[in-house]
């Protein structure tokens, strides 16, 4: 008997499940996952507590039987026959599909100089528990790469004692994904924390006590940390043929090239009409096309549609963003305790991205209401936006001119 | 027996907003709601240590400022992803200016 499988149970593939049954899903829903125990939020890796890194189920035993959800933990899919229509599993067995969703997420990036193997990265509870295991009280952590994780990671660690390097092969930290008037408030903040942070620099090699340079300079480290992104987890997807550009090609239906099977979250990259193929790694967006991608797998024929949506802490500073916000903001509105979002709006004065920092949740107010506006694609005045004491709530809503 | 505590002004809250009220080391949030009416619930949402009073009120649901799980203010029901527990509501009487909440 044949039901729908679901390939990866991350933050995605379990939204995808729970959503396919909110649809009406009545068939069998199985869970396939390649790490063992309950489905676990990842956001909590990188902001442990004394005791490691915090353990966060997804869902419970009871809410996955209450929706007769099964979860089949541990277990590795090595093959998709779309012939059969069957995923051949890590236990020998092999599991008919009536449709199928690839929630395969992302894998860390790998280093590729001498020595990379003594680089640990993180992505799963376990490579949290082993660097904050390994990397205690006094430690000299290098950490590759000025992203957000590892920027997240060098909070974390510094605050826990240790010397802390991040080494960056680009001109600045965060040049990817965050305006880099935000970006530089960020890293002020972590050199008066005592983190160094050291940008267009090579690591030549790796070794058990040492990061070499380019130009020869040597820096010792107990823990080495490469942060340098993920790439998709697309090979199950490759070998059965379906199209693949950086990431599991789909429609906006996120429906891969086979009418049976989908694909959602990190892995995933759609192929927008008229703007070609985009692919998002923030967790909203693993959870947002999970739930679409569930309902779907159940007869429905729901959309995805950006903008996506992103967080970060580091210290007492949150940062969110949401949309685009590539290129000069167009207004910048400053709120109380120095918390300040940028506003990024195209030729017709309709928002399409805003991104914010602030102590703790100061912007998350308003960014919430950023992306609404984004969706509602209405014109804004940039000053209204500049002005704290304007409601962003009545741009949403304008009240009509009587 | 009953015990209600003056929490704010019936004015510190905007229309369709939520503010943070703290009372014998426990955290509360208490609402406006659009039809200017008063609730309050507990003030940490029930996924993370998050205070709801940094979310965003839109008719009845407060949205939690970091993972947007969502509930319904006026019963305290998990209405979005990740949130699944509910959260404690409380009475809410309004005297005069003064809003109170019995706790």
């Amino acid at each position: 008997m044949s039901g729908i499988v679901i390939i990866g149970a991350g933050e995605c593939g379990v939204r995808a499940a729970f959503a396919a049954r909110a649809n009406g899903f009545d068939g069998k829903v199985t869970l396939v996952g390649d790490e063992s125990g309950l489905p676990y939020e990842r956001p909590p890796l990188s902001k442990p507590d004394a005791n490691g890194a915090t353990l966060k189920p997804i869902c419970t035993t009871q809410m996955l039987a209450a929706k007769d959800i099964t979860l089949l933990d541990g277990v590795g899919a090595l093959r998709i026959d779309r012939d059969t229509s069957c995923v051949r599993l890590s236990t020998g067995e092999d599991l008919p599909y009536s449709r199928l969703l690839l929630a395969t997420g992302a894998s860390p990036r790998r280093l590729t100089c001498e020595g990379s193997e003594h680089a640990v990265t993180l992505r799963t509870i376990e490579d949290a528990n082993r660097i904050y295991s390994q990397a205690v009280n006094g430690s000299r952590t290098v950490i590759i790469g000025a992203g957000l994780i590892g920027l997240e990671l060098a909070a974390e660690l510094v605050g826990r004692g240790n010397k802390v390097t991040i080494l960056e092969a680009g001109p600045v930290p965060l040049g990817r994904n965050v305006p880099q008037p935000l970006a530089q408030r960020i890293v002020q903040r972590h050199i008066a924390e005592g983190v160094d942070i050291v940008c267009n620099v090579e690591v030549v090699r790796i070794s058990g006590r040492a990061v070499e340079l380019v130009g020869g300079q040597s820096i010792a480290a107990d823990l080495v940390v490469a942060a340098i992104g993920v790439v998709p987890n697309t090979d199950l997807a490759q070998a059965a043929g379906l199209y693949i550009g950086n990431g599991i090609v789909v429609d906006e239906a996120l429906r891969t090239n086979d009418t049976n099977i989908f694909a959602a979250g990190d892995c995933a990259s759609v192929n927008f009409s008229g703007l070609g193929l985009q692919r998002f790694e923030t967790w909203q967006n693993a959870q947002l096309q999970g739930e679409i991608a569930g309902r779907n797998l159940a007869g429905a024929s729901g959309v995805f549609q950006p903008p996506v949506w992103f967080w970060s802490d580091q210290y007492d500073l949150g940062l969110q963003g949401v949309g685009q916000t590539n290129g000069t903001a167009t207004a910048l509105r400053t709120l109380s305790d120095d918390a300040e979002i940028l506003f990024y709006l195209n030729n017709s004065n309709q928002l399409v991205g805003a991104a914010g920092l602030g102590v703790g949740n100061a912007v998350a107010k308003d960014i919430k209401l950023a992306h609404k506006l984004i969706e509602a694609k209405v014109a804004i005045e940039a000053a209204h936006l500049e002005d704290p004491t304007t409601n962003l709530k009545k741009l949403l809503r304008p009240v009509p001119a009587n | 027996m009953a015990n209600w505590i003056d929490a704010c002004s019936a004015d510190d809250i905007d229309e369709e907003d939520v503010i943070r009220f703290d009372h014998e080391g426990r955290t509360f949030a208490i609402y406006r709601s659009p039809d200017d009416e008063y609730f309050c619930t507990d003030g940490l949402c029930t996924h993370e240590n998050v205070h709801l009073a940094d979310g965003l009120v839109m008719d009845h649901t407060i949205e939690c400022p970091k993972h947007n799980g969502q509930f319904d203010y006026r019963t305290g029901e998990a209405a979005r992803a990740p949130v699944c527990v509910n959260l404690g509501v409380y009475p809410v009487k309004v005297e005069g200016d003064r809003v109170l909440i019995e706790i």
